[in-house]
């Protein structure tokens, strides 16, 4: 492969990476308010075209429209950089998961990957790290004391789950042998999905990706009914719409990631035996991951509009005297395991 | 103390066994509701399209009615201001002058006739006391405006237009009519004893 | 071109440790920390060792300077609140970071004369990492592990409120 046919395709493909994340982000907006409208017995947005299909649009220009207002007492720089460093946390974390095999056209193959970096769980827990910054500057930049509440409360409690989840993701990286997502992603041919061998670490991983993203019931820092918005209670305009945007971003890579680490990425059962060509094969790969994807999106609202949210002590005392300790037992008992019928 | 619905349950702090402190059960419990609830039929009026059906006592913008030749029946006695527990009615009495006898079915009527739709409270009371049968509440919603000043409604907005009747049938009932005549009923005996005032 | 991305993450490496120390806000020295170890995360990058880089990311920037700024945040330290330092403890300062500064040269110069190792590509990779901290550093590996673990049981005692 020339050096131009490279970069042409790296930015092809980082280009529609960046394009289907913001376009299922917008779309989650939707389907968020949809589905808490169907789970309450309502329509839901459904004025602005057939079934209300524009409304993301709406919503946008709404955004872009509005007032930009940035407090006088507020740090202003900082108070424009935290929605940016949200925005861009979340954005990039898409670069490390494979979307599918390869395609072979003309001879060459295109990996369905951005970047294949070696120690791609860990790229994405640094940037997941990194995504509280954007929170804490934003929340403190707003000099308001509910923004502060919100940022204090959202990095304790990210700080406090990312210790879970990352030894979650030890038990896992133990049973497959690599930090590469694309080589986790490949092991899981057929019914290998790691969800069986990894039950009790999905759980924790899930539910510490629930509070990673600040999801119901984790959604402490922006609990509209104590801390008015939270984090983000000084924000209008499109800042606002950067946090908001930042977070249905963050759900829809923490979906991706979940189906990739747990159930198989694009594998699907079966559909190696059918013998189909290696391209078509690739692209229902990209359908099943999408698939699993907009499951577990599904499945983020799904809880949203169930479960109550937590008091902050209940919230601590699930991730440090509970998941913790559990994920250490997870690691201990998977070493066991291992060491007994592997080796 | 009676129960106000079958389904309540008496809270109790006894401990949790180990089954329910895990939660997830529970929280499966939940998303089975919330999710029978996904499939179920959806409440929702579509509202200018589809609307509600009003119950036959329902209460709405007032009209001012005219009699079978079109001439306006109220006399402006004041008797809906005194009524009005929400002082949203006021008037301005006038003489008929000759030649107006098409258009005022008495010798006196009201120039100026109006209502103040923000401080109604559509309790009906008015109507109750027209002893003209002059005005009655419809099942028609007043619509909402941008200006308050538009919502004290006068008599452009509020007399029938003549070729265009409100039906009012539904509250001008038989039982309505003997209420308003009946001279055992309180609100007609200064009627029926004028010499003792 | 990675002599000069080298020289100019090298740059703000210093710049931004400088600005560390020359801001009044706190806050802002937080934030100019995290763009220090972000520059050396860079640095490591182009040394081929993709997992220092990262866990430098995670540990210090995502965690460490986390807490850091929600401890300055919580105790409302702004510029305001900084307390006017006088000169003699500007002077202690100074002598104590000179003798620092002279302790760092003189172990450098000591370096001068190691034999390094010639460099591979996959120095800096996981597996190797992980072979070399487990075979020829498994006693330091250890002992450190055993001080932080040390670490969070005087932590988890400071925490407990009432110990008898």
């Amino acid at each position: 492969m020339g050096i131009s046919l490279f970069i042409l395709y790296k930015v092809i493909l980082v280009v529609a990476v960046f394009a289907i994340s913001l376009v299922i982000a917008m779309y989650s907006t939707y389907a968020e308010r949809k589905v808490a409208a169907f789970m309450q017995d309502r329509l839901g947005p459904n004025r602005a075209g057939p079934f209300g299909i524009l409304q993301p649009l709406a919503d946008g220009v709404k955004m872009f429209m509005k007032e930009e207002i940035i407090p006088q007492v507020s740090n202003k720089f900082l108070f424009i950089l935290g929605p940016s460093i949200a925005m861009f946390t979340s954005c990039i974390t898409g670069a490390v998961i494979p979307w599918g095999t390869s395609l072979h056209i003309a001879g060459h193959d295109f990996t369905l990957q951005v970047t294949d970096i070696n120690i791609g769980i860990l790229y994405v827990m640094a940037i997941t790290s990194i995504g509280v910054y954007g929170i804490m500057i934003g929340g403190w930049a707003s000099n308001n004391k509910y923004s502060l509440l919100g940022a204090l409360r959202a990095s304790s409690q990210m700080i406090s789950y990312e210790v879970a989840m990352g030894l979650a993701i030890i038990a896992l990286v133990m049973t497959t042998g690599t930090l590469s997502l694309r080589d986790i992603a490949a092991q899981q041919t057929g019914w290998h999905w790691n969800l069986f061998y990894q039950p009790l670490g999905f759980i924790i991983f899930l539910i510490c990706a629930f509070a990673e993203t600040n999801r119901t019931p984790f959604d402490l820092p922006e609990s509209d009914s104590e801390l008015i918005g939270g984090y983000h209670t000084e924000y209008s305009s499109m800042k606002l719409g950067f946090y908001l945007f930042a977070e249905y971003i963050n759900m829809f890579i923490s979906s991706a990631i979940i189906s990739t680490l747990y159930f198989g990425g694009y594998n699907m059962p079966f559909i190696g035996r059918l013998g189909l060509s290696h391209n078509l094969e690739a692209i229902l790969g990209i359908v099943f991951l999408f698939a699993k994807i907009f499951f577990f999106i599904f499945f983020f609202m799904w809880v949203r509009w169930t479960v109550p949210r937590f008091r902050f002590d209940q919230l601590m005392n699930l991730g440090w005297k509970i998941l913790i300790p559990l994920s250490i037992f997870n690691v201990a008992i998977t070493g066991f395991i291992i060491l007994m019928f592997h080796r | 103390m009676q129960a106000l619905t079958t389904r309540s349950k008496v809270a109790s702090n006894k401990k949790m066994t180990f089954v329910e402190k895990l939660y997830i059960p529970a929280i499966l419990g939940g998303l089975r509701i919330t999710l029978n609830h996904f499939f179920k039929k959806k409440v929702t009026i579509q509202y200018p399209e589809q609307k509600r059906e009003f119950a036959p006592v329902f209460r709405g913008q007032h009209v001012l009615k005219r009699d079978e030749n079109g001439a306006e029946r109220c006399t402006a006695c004041g008797l809906c201001a005194v009524a009005c527990p929400a002082e949203a009615i006021t008037m301005t009495a006038a003489e008929r002058k000759p030649g107006e006898e098409s258009l005022y079915r008495e010798e006196k009527y009201a120039s100026v006739y109006e209502i103040n739709m923000l401080r109604c409270i559509f309790c009906g009371l008015c109507e109750e006391a027209c002893p003209k049968e002059a005005i009655f509440l419809t099942d028609r919603i007043v619509d909402t405006e941008y200006v308050r000043q538009n919502l004290v409604f006068g008599k452009d907005k509020l007399v029938e237009p003549i070729n265009n009747r409100i039906d009012v049938s539904v509250r001008e009932t038989k039982e309505t009519r003997e209420f308003k005549t009946h001279p055992g009923y309180a609100h007609n005996k200064l009627y029926t004893k004028p010499s003792k005032a | 071109m990675t002599v000069y991305l080298f020289a100019i993450l090298g740059f703000f490496a210093i710049l931004s440790a400088l600005m560390v120390v020359l801001t009044k806000n706190p806050i802002h020295s937080i934030l100019y920390l995290v763009l220090t170890f972000f520059a050396i995360a860079g640095e490591y990058v182009l040394l081929n060792a993709q997992f220092l880089a990262i866990v430098n990311i995670i540990v210090y920037a995502g965690a460490i300077m986390v807490l850091f700024l929600f401890v300055v945040m919580l105790l409302n330290l702004n510029e305001e609140t900084e307390p006017h330092k006088s000169v003699l403890r500007k002077l202690i300062a100074v002598i104590a970071a000179g003798l620092l500064l002279v302790v760092l040269v003189g172990s450098l110069k000591g370096a001068d004369n190691m034999s390094i190792k010639p460099f591979s590509q996959n120095t800096g990779l996981i597996e190797n990492l992980g072979k070399v901290l487990f075979n020829d550093f498994l006693l330091p590996f250890e002992v450190s592990a055993v001080l932080f673990l040390a670490a969070m049981v005087g932590a988890v005692m400071l925490g407990k409120k009432d110990i008898k």
